[in-house]
């Protein structure tokens, strides 16, 4: 990281102590700590992951940005990259790690799959979107995305990490976290928050469905 | 002997740790964040390190990629923007996700449809960069882009391109894939002049 | 001349073998036999007995909606070579049930229990028949041509909202749900109970209680988040302290709904689809899906297209086995050094894939009758230097590094045997077949293309043991390598397109199976068309799937760790045994 960057801007450092001396917020340094140990879940989906793989590997090299260490335990990990479609089947398991992980905690969609159900959205085993079930930091498009596009939006999240307040930090916040209510697999997936307008309009289809039924009897 | 495979293997991870500081040494500074570096960097010989450091240099994409799609303007005499895509809905009808969307322009006077877009949609979170748009476009109307460098905060708001992000002009496309249009701009003339002779032999 | 037809490629004639019990198929475009399902045992049996069919590749349900018909498809092979028997049970959609085949082919068991979890046909006498790619409790069986999906749009594609007047819109909000769900009417989700797990271990075996020992039994589950499985993969395990006493695979975690999207598409559009089937081998893909399509087409690609099919598949193959094998001794320990210095050799041919066809994995690169480019020479002349120089030198590297190392012989010798017996049985492909001595490769086996004017050997190996698995890796590299060397050399001048490039191609009504040795097995497409542009029925015979069936047998007896190894050395992609 250069001065420029760590620096706060308005001090003035005299140019003999330049490179030996910095003065910066505690925010700053904080989160310049942060973003560049960025530990990514060891967690692949379908395609995408073999790009991330790909990243990882000697030709784009993740180390570089102190995001070689890819944890396979939830607990340990800082960024899950959800690379690759989402299914209905797998989405409680997706739901339950990111509930598992430890805050701070960053969620990168990687790929058209993963931001938004991709080419595979109209099929019936496909979430459309990750979003649709936790947070999402940054999105990638592309079918898959390039390890350099990958890349990208990693640059994107050290972005992100590095404009963050201490102050409206969720975590830092009084009370506990919520964890997200995980999914169930009933005739079709089910999300708990739901619960309620999925009784209501299954009830409407219910009436309307007798009332066609009897409209044909008469 | 036992252990003798296992020296042997680690012989062999040793000669690639060599061979790291032999390759750095004979090319010196020339070996990085230099255009011949990285292309000797990905040649069939390479040896040694292989990492492109990516932002500072960038591997280049080949002509061929293809990443998400793009209209191609033509610029008229008054610098407006003329689309050369007449919205015949080929490369809607084609798309395999159908992702594009196009609204056809009719005139408003008679009804008739007029050979431009109104509006034209690619949601890009569906896009599966298969390339069949720009493939069968007979105008070469659409091409796909060669810019991966689109990781956004949002996907509601950014991830569906309207025809203003995805105009660009004929001068980009010349830029990235200068190939494909020499040999487009060849035909077409050829055409341009056949229908010419066409006309006054007419 | 049908005395130069060899033995071996005869097909008998079932009607006078079976009289009154098996009708040609006389439809238009379709071949083989109708087997009454009453019959079928008895017919299977004889021909595996007494005619050689000893390997069942591919077996499926298609839904002839219109007749109130449905059909399961069997292909029959002999592991001798030759062409496809097919069969074909025909039942009443209101009463789909046929007996299945598993105890002649284990192999059939996972194909029917896909079957069932797709179509709802009744397999009768199958030892475990669950739903295998849905969840228990699923609603409906989605591949029924009557059951739609909660985003369905049309029947067929090109969908009419996207032109002329394509107002944008998201699919989400159009349903009352704002997501990609349905339930039945009347439906209240506090009542349901979800169906736990204790189906599959149900059919775990346990220790038994003669034990001397009375050693308790230890259900583990690796997966589907494990950094072993290769992706989104479970694996059920019963342990007797720490040996395996019984194995179930479970699947479906990337079921993307491959051949549903697939009958809706156009024959065209599918191609790119099929790149995300196995989505490290897509040029393999692209193959065979392209010969099944063509055998329908009745059309033939020009001599260059041909060359350059070749070089793309075989480059495939070669990647393919170099990340296998990086990535087997990952899952061995050895830690990244051999999958980094695979994955290395993968960017280089990854490059030329991107030059070719202008993306690294998701080639989309075969057209029917042809390519999509043409190879410029500079191109060319890189892969050369490749085949040549490069890959021969990296082989014999990965040789030198691993082989003899023995830490790798400890671990692979000896370990998740499969005898060639079971191989066939379990309609095992690929590597996995050939490593237990049996040599059926497709491409000598039934040639396609130009593999019968090349030369190379089938590589086998005997012991079936993981380290035969990672030896005949190596061995077909080799293989590859020659065959490239050879197209480099002999690649001719010419079109690389027979007929102009159509984006929507005429496709006349019938069957076709077209089969390819993909790098990870048999790779087949059975392709059913009634003529319209989007295919009827569209199956994927998918090796990783099928060779997952042979899983149980190496690992039963063998010790918890080692069932990661073996899982890496059938290599497979979820991708392609999800679909």
């Amino acid at each position: 990281m250069n001065e420029n960057e760590m620096t706060s801007p308005g001090y003035e450092i005299p140019p003999e102590l330049r490179h030996q001396v910095t003065i910066t917020t505690l925010e700053r340094i904080y989160n310049w700590g942060r973003a560049n140990s960025l530990w990514p879940m060891m967690f692949g989906l379908a395609c995408c992951a073999i790009e991330m793989i790909a990243t990882a590997a000697s030709r784009y090299d993740l180390a570089r940005f102190g995001m070689e260490v890819m944890r396979p335990s939830p607990r340990q990990s800082d960024v899950l990259i959800v690379s690759g479609t989402v299914t209905k089947k797998m989405v409680p398991q997706i739901v339950r790690l990111y509930n598992q992980m430890a805050e701070p905690r960053y969620v990168i969609a990687m790929g058209a799959c993963a931001s938004g159900g991709g080419p595979f959205k109209e099929g019936y085993n496909v979430v459309s979107g990750i979003d649709k079930f936790i947070p999402v930091d940054v999105y990638i498009p592309g079918c898959p995305p390039t390890p350099q596009a990958l890349l990208n939006g990693l640059i994107a999240l050290q972005k992100k990490i590095k404009r963050q307040s201490l102050r409206d930090l969720p975590w830092y916040q009084k009370g506990p976290a919520e964890p997200i209510p995980v999914p169930v697999l009933g005739p079709d997936l089910m999300d708990p928050r739901k619960f309620a307008l999925i009784r209501e309009v299954t009830h409407r289809q219910a009436v309307q469905d007798q009332q066609e039924g009897e409209v044909a009897h008469e | 002997m036992t252990g003798w495979g296992i020296l042997k293997s680690l012989w062999v991870t040793f000669k690639h740790l060599v061979v790291t500081y032999i390759e750095d040494l004979r090319y010196g500074k020339r070996r990085y964040f230099t255009p011949e570096g990285v292309e000797a960097r990905r040649s069939s010989d390479v040896r040694g390190i292989f990492t492109v450091q990516y932002p500072e240099e960038k591997l280049p994409v080949p002509e061929a990629f293809r990443y998400l799609p793009f209209l191609i303007y033509e610029e008229g005499p008054d610098g407006e923007k003329q689309m050369r895509c007449t919205s015949c809905g080929i490369c809607a009808k084609v798309c395999p996700p159908q992702c594009i969307w196009i609204v056809r322009k009719n005139d408003p006077q008679t009804g008739r449809p007029i050979p431009t877009p109104a509006a034209f949609y690619i949601d890009v979170d569906i896009c599966m960069n298969c390339g069949f748009c720009a493939e069968f476009c007979p105008f070469d109307a659409i091409k796909m882009d060669h810019d991966y460098e689109i990781a956004s905060y949002d996907r509601l708001s950014e991830h569906i391109y309207d025809l203003e992000k995805l105009a660009k002009p004929v001068t980009y496309y010349a830029s990235i894939r200068p190939t494909d249009y020499a040999l487009e701009e060849a035909a077409r003339a050829q055409k341009g002049s056949a229908k010419k002779a066409e006309t006054t032999a007419g | 001349m049908s005395e130069a037809v060899p033995r071996i490629a005869q097909i008998p004639n079932l009607v006078d073998l079976f009289p009154d019990k098996v009708q040609p198929d006389t439809r238009p475009g379709y071949q083989g036999y109708l087997v009454g399902r009453e019959h079928l045992l008895e017919v299977v049996q004889r021909l595996r007995d007494e005619y050689g069919y000893d390997y069942l590749s591919s077996v499926t349900g298609v839904d002839y909606l219109p007749e109130g018909k449905m059909e399961v498809v069997y292909h029959l092979y002999k592991t001798l070579g030759g062409p496809a028997l097919v069969l074909k049970v025909q039942m009443p959609r209101e009463d789909p049930r046929v007996p299945s085949l598993v105890p002649l082919y284990r192999g059939a068991e996972f194909q029917e229990r896909e079957a069932w979890d797709l179509l709802g046909i009744r397999f009768e006498g199958h030892p475990d028949l669950r739903r295998i790619l849905m969840w228990e409790g699923f609603a409906g069986f989605p591949l029924r041509k009557d059951w739609r999906e909660p985003y369905f749009e049309e029947e067929a594609k090109p969908f009419k909202s996207r032109w002329p007047e394509g107002f944008v819109f998201r699919a989400e909000d159009r349903n009352p749900f704002g997501d990609n769900v349905q339930y039945p009417p009347g439906f209240d989700p506090e009542t349901w109970t979800p169906p736990d797990d204790e189906a599959i271990y149900r059919v775990l075996k346990r220790a038994s209680e003669e034990d001397d020992l009375h050693a308790d039994t230890l259900v583990v589950n690796l997966g589907p988040q494990h950094p072993s499985t290769h992706g989104v993969f479970r694996m059920v395990v019963s342990l007797s302290e720490e040996t395996i006493l019984d194995l179930k695979p479970v699947m479906g975690y990337l079921h993307r709904n491959h051949e549903k999207i697939g009958e809706r598409n156009t024959f065209l559009q599918n191609m790119p689809f099929t790149d995300r089937l196995d989505y490290l081998c897509s040029m393999s893909n692209n193959f065979g899906y392209a010969l099944a399509v063509e055998k329908l087409m009745g059309v033939k690609p020009p001599e260059r297209a041909e060359y350059i099919r070749v070089m793309m598949a075989e480059l495939t193959r070669f990647l393919n086995h170099i990340f296998a094998i990086g990535f087997l001794l990952n899952d061995l320990g050895a830690y990244f050094t051999p999958a980094l210095y695979a994955i290395e050799e993968r960017e280089l041919i990854l490059d030329i894939f991107e030059a070719v066809s202008g993306s690294r994995m998701m080639c989309n690169y075969f057209r029917f009758g042809g390519v999509a480019r043409d190879v410029s020479p500079d191109i060319l002349e890189k892969v050369r230097r490749l085949v040549y120089d490069r890959l021969p030198r990296k082989v014999d590297e990965m040789d030198e590094f691993l082989t003899r190392n023995e830490i790798v012989r400890e671990r692979c010798e000896g370990v998740g045997v499969l005898t060639a017996e079971q191989a066939i049985a379990n309609s095992a492909s690929g590597p996995v077949l050939r490593a237990s001595g049996v040599p059926y490769d497709v491409r000598r086996a039934e040639p396609y293309s130009i593999y019968d004017r090349l030369e190379f050997d089938v590589a086998v190996r005997y012991h079936g043991d993981i380290y035969d698995r990672y030896l005949i890796r190596l061995d077909e590299m080799r293989q590859s390598l020659r065959i490239l060397q050879q197209v480099v050399r002999d690649i001719p001048e010419g079109p690389i397109m027979t007929g102009k490039p159509q984006y929507q191609v005429r496709v006349p009504p019938g069957e076709a199976y077209g089969r390819v040795e993909g790098p990870k097995g048999e790779l087949g497409f059975y392709v059913v068309s009634n003529g319209k542009p989007n295919p009827w029925r569209y199956h994927v015979r998918a090796p990783s799937f099928i060779n997952l069936t042979s899983l149980v047998d190496m690992a039963r007896g063998a010790k918890v760790a080692d069932v990661v190894a073996i899982l890496g050395s059938i290599d497979i992609v979820l991708g392609e045994v999800d679909r």
